[in-house]
């Protein structure tokens, strides 16, 4: 069949909202979008891990530090099936970490930011598994087959991470002066770097509107973030906590909440590598990495020996 | 404190302090599906000591009902000091390398099951439950880690040489677990038998992973270290415990 009818034909699928499947034609531009971006959804998954596995060690409850390892283990769960999403476009789980090691792949920039107190596991819970639910709830009717069904498994064990930071910080909020501080704080310093997750305005994101056109993405940057905003403005008032925007205000009008500017040179500043902590993550990867290789070769010659004396019998 | 109590505290101490340990690895495992393996370990042993802590906490309200702060598995775990603390030493050494964390992991692992399987028989209740539901678990552990002594001593050449060197830093800290203290004496467990079981199945693996057999115990030729189920620990065991009891200490009294 001639490219142009293959073409056709998979556009066809996308306007009939059938899934695309590993073994279906696609165009080789389409194949890149999902390597980029579910791998860079991997990333972020193994990387989010470090700056909530920072306070297992020092988690203040036995309880609390029971979820809180529950959470960051299933943070591994998920980049696991992401990764094994990626691997069906014909990539390796290896070739991908290495992209993200040499720096070429990209990781949610949230992640860049340190961990200082208690309450930012809380804060990171509310804020950042919120915003990535917005965006992943989209992303379970996105056009990829095992995309789509990876997010639907992903979404509902999130929707719960998200619930258990917010009960954190309903438990400080109702807490001593010093853990109100804490908790006011944290959401301080996490409130606009959550925003910040949802990528560019419109109008500066140079893959969104590709994404758009092959549902790969289904809502925009700045759609999304509204929804997110319009749903956290609610929240907060359960805390008895603000938000740290003198522009937050409901707008009857629109029927959403008006909210400031983000600061845009932060923002560029994080993702091209001077964030807080973008140097340690990607150091602590490597780190990981790199001393587990002896581990992986022994695991894998011992796999030989056994298939070879297996034979042999 | 009766030796119920305190035997309880060990039980839950040896299971919290490994968590601990095991934990430390979350996020940076050498491959991530071990990553998920070493946390799920670490979250079975979290449970096990909440189990224990508990039980001991209404075992210490019963019999001091009168006191102003009365215990709570929170402040058994946090508000203890190291004296106090009455866990092996082998569950509170660092992590090491991977090859010392699943050696490390089976020796306990293999003395958990052994032990668990005749305190699922005992006739407090309590640990006879707290035992039995554990025994699932621990059979995991000691699969899994058996499996790994297997591979890494089995494997290259240098994953063969770090579980040597591993063996030559663990051995000494596993004559422990089969001298009873004081208050393990009144439990009905046969410490000589699970010593012998433990080191005929340790001695298959071992075997299993090319490994040299550490010289046989009865020679008594061996050093063992041991203090730790008297709260008598390593040098390690103060740090391991300003990080974990960081906020409470840092913030008393306080709902989390």
């Amino acid at each position: 069949m001639a490219v142009q009818d293959l073409e056709k034909i998979f556009q066809q699928k996308i306007e009939q909202e059938i899934k695309i499947e590993p073994k279906d034609w696609m165009p080789e531009a389409y194949r890149k979008a999902n390597i980029r971006q579910i791998s860079q959804h991997a990333h972020s998954e193994i990387v989010g891990m470090l700056p909530e596995g920072n306070w297992i060690s020092r988690a203040p409850t036995l309880k609390r530090k029971q979820i809180l390892l529950a959470k960051v283990q299933d943070e591994a769960g998920h980049g696991l099936y992401l990764y094994s999403a990626t691997e069906t476009l014909g990539i390796t789980r290896e070739e991908t970490i290495n992209d993200l090691h040499s720096g070429k792949a990209k990781y949610s920039s949230i992640f860049n930011y340190p961990t200082l107190t208690w309450a930012d596991i809380g804060a990171i819970g509310w804020l950042v598994d919120g915003a990535a639910i917005v965006n992943q709830v989209m992303l379970t009717r996105t056009s990829y087959g095992p995309y789509a069904r990876a997010m639907v498994r992903i979404c509902k064990e999130e929707s719960f991470h998200q619930r258990q930071g917010f009960e954190i910080l309903l438990t400080l909020s109702k807490g001593s002066k010093e853990q109100k501080e804490m908790c006011q704080d944290a959401i301080n310093r996490w409130w606009w770097p959550s925003l910040m997750m949802f990528g560019p305005h419109d109008k500066d994101s140079p893959h969104s509107e590709q994404s758009m056109k092959w549902k790969i993405k289904r809502k925009s940057n700045d759609e999304l973030r509204q929804s997110f905003v319009d749903m956290i403005a609610e929240q907060v008032k359960v805390l008895g906590m603000r938000l740290p925007d003198d522009h937050l205000k409901w707008n009857e009008e629109r029927k959403h909440y008006d909210f400031g500017e983000i600061d845009w040179k932060e923002f560029w500043n994080v993702v091209k590598g001077n964030g807080p902590c973008n140097k340690q993550r990607l150091d602590a990867r490597r780190k990981a990495w790199e001393e587990g290789k002896w581990v992986r070769e022994a695991a894998a010659a011992y796999a030989e020996k056994r298939k070879a004396r297996q034979k042999a019998a | 404190m009766n030796s119920l109590i305190a035997y309880t505290l060990h039980l839950a101490d040896n299971a919290l302090i490994l968590s601990q340990r095991n934990s430390e690895w979350c996020g940076h495992g050498p491959v991530l599906e071990q990553d998920i393996a070493i946390t799920n370990i670490s979250l079975d042993l979290i449970g096990q000591a909440r189990n224990f802590y508990q039980y001991a906490e209404s075992l210490i309200n019963h019999s001091d009902g009168t006191a102003a702060n009365p215990a709570s598995e929170d402040s058994l775990a946090y508000l203890r000091t190291e004296r106090e603390f009455k866990n092996l030493l082998l569950v509170e050494l660092p992590n090491g390398d991977w090859a010392q964390t699943v050696l490390r992991q089976f020796f306990f692992s293999q003395y958990q099951y052994l032990l668990f399987q005749q305190l699922q028989f005992s006739k407090d209740e309590q640990i006879a439950a707290i035992a039995a539901k554990s025994i699932k678990e621990v059979s995991y552990h000691l699969r899994w880690s058996s499996e790994w002594v297997i591979r890494l001593g089995d494997g290259t050449r240098e994953s063969h040489d770090r579980m040597e060197k591993a063996m030559n830093e663990l051995w000494a800290y596993t004559g422990e677990m089969f001298e009873p203290a004081g208050y393990e004496k009144e439990m009905p467990v046969e410490s000589e038998e699970i010593k012998k079981e433990w080191d005929e199945k340790v001695r298959q693996v071992l075997e299993e992973a090319t490994l040299t057999l550490p010289p046989a115990s009865e020679k008594g030729s061996v050093f063992m270290h041991t203090g730790g189920k008297n709260g008598i620990h390593t040098e390690y065991m103060g740090h391991l415990l300003a990080e974990l009891q960081y906020m409470q200490r840092a913030y008393p009294g306080c709902e989390w």
